[in-house]
């Protein structure tokens, strides 16, 4: 599978092969040649999406003992459960293009490779949960759906797997939002304050605006983005404001409005020296989140010993029987 | 299939990137049966001490909203796959023996049930 310089007409054919295959939106499996540019972009986009889902269970993480009711706590736990089943889904899709999961979580814990920026604003109020599930798990799903098409064959399985299970997330939110507004003045209010809050880091999870993000025309030839992050923010945009306001709360932007003309709706610009600051480590919670998924892993070392040892123990025992018997 | 180049993403044993040597828990791959009458498929893969661990971890990964009535779980390094390169000569002897195929044969429109 290694291919060497010397082999350069080989390379050629091998290159025009992957490009015929992907151009004809084909599927490039594990083992196939591919670029090394395509495998490290692969490995780093899948990774980051592997680290957001595991570092986003934190901030729901956060109210499961607080949850209001064992119905709320039932759902809150097994929401967070799929998080850590997504995050693995995505680690082992990693796997199939030589890395170790290992290593990707060292590189996480050791601040080499990032997550979403979303997680590192804090959830202060029950509300915070509702607004993750329908804003921020509403934004995931626009940018995952089109990665089920995703020309990497063990990423666009991941992303399916994902996206089915993904839809309870936001249906979930949405529901809690709906309990707390027909609740009292204070649980409006509380919703309205934790949308006030989300809405605008929902928008930059997009990523930056297409004149700034100088991957992605590489990615989109390489079908392993199949829209610009503008497209998808528009998408979202328009898709959220009569949600919101079936829901009834403010989406917190004099700006936004109707556009007859484009027939999509005008919003106000995001701020991007807060996002570039988040992406730079000085969000409200980038600290402690790193510091809570550091603790998690190293504490956790003398179980990963120990199911070691026992294994260890156990296949001894077993040599032990059959060379006795 | 895809899964025999996965085993070579780490060996057992093998000092990491850091220079420590770690205890890697090897790889296995998961096969789920959906549902009675349907064959086993591939969902994805997984690492666990031993095989019955693997076997746990793949319910609770795999299964989480009755997806399936079987788990297989494999080691990855146990599974032999054809070749490095799916669109490999070892499928090419299939290629030209068109004659194996019913719609290779005209029969008149007039002949039932063939």
């Amino acid at each position: 599978m290694t291919v060497t310089e010397d082999q350069g007409p080989d390379l050629a054919a091998l290159e025009a092969d992957f490009d015929r295959t992907v151009a004809a939106e084909g599927r490039v499996e594990p083992r196939d040649w591919m670029p090394e540019g395509y495998r490290k972009t692969l490995i780093r986009q899948i990774a980051q999406h592997a680290h957001s889902e595991i570092i986003g269970m934190q901030p729901e993480g956060n109210w499961i003992l607080r949850a209001p009711s064992l119905r709320r706590k039932a759902i809150l736990l097994a929401k967070v459960q799929d998080e850590a089943g997504h995050g693995l889904y995505l680690y082992s899709a990693t796997e199939t293009l030589g890395v170790d999961r290992g290593e990707l979580t060292e590189k996480l814990i050791d601040s080499k490779q990032k997550y979403s920026s979303i997680f590192n604003y804090p959830t202060l109020t029950f509300a915070d949960i509702g607004v993750i599930g329908w804003l921020v798990d509403g934004a995931a799903i626009v940018n995952q759906v089109p990665l089920c098409r995703s020309s990497y064959g063990p990423y666009a399985r991941a992303m399916v797997r994902i996206c089915k299970e993904e839809s309870f997330h936001q249906r979930q939110g949405f529901e809690l939002l709906q309990t707390l507004m027909a609740g009292t003045d204070a649980q409006r209010e509380m919703v309205q304050d934790a949308v006030d809050r989300w809405w605008w880091p929902s928008l930059m999870m997009f990523g930056p605006a297409d004149g700034d993000s100088p991957n992605t025309q590489q990615s989109m030839a390489w079908r392993i983005k199949r829209h610009t992050n503008d497209e998808l923010r528009q998408r979202y945009v328009d898709m959220t404001v009569p949600q919101a306001e079936a829901l009834g709360v403010t989406l917190p932007d004099p700006e936004l409005r109707w556009n007859d003309e484009r027939e999509a709706h005008d919003f106000g610009d995001i701020d991007w020296d807060e996002f570039m600051q988040v992406v730079k480590g000085a969000g409200p919670c980038n600290a402690q989140r790193l510091a809570s998924r550091r603790a998690a892993h190293e504490n956790g070392q003398w179980v990963r010993d120990a199911a070691t040892a026992y294994a260890a123990k156990q296949a001894a025992r077993a040599s032990e029987g059959a060379m006795s018997a | 299939m895809s899964m025999a180049d996965d085993t070579t993403a780490h060996v057992e044993g093998e000092p990491r990137f850091d220079g420590t040597p770690k205890a890697v828990w090897p790889l296995y791959e998961v096969f789920v049966r959906g549902k009675r009458g349907l064959n086993h498929v591939h969902v994805g893969s997984l690492h666990a001490p031993d095989d019955t661990m693997a076997l746990h971890n793949a319910r609770n990964l795999y299964t989480r909203r009755n997806e399936g009535v079987s788990i297989w779980v494999v080691r990855g390094d146990a599974i032999t796959a054809s070749s490095p390169d799916e669109k490999d000569p070892f499928f090419a002897p299939a290629g030209d023996k068109v004659y194996r195929h019913p719609t290779f044969y005209e029969i008149p429109d007039n002949v039932p049930h063939l």
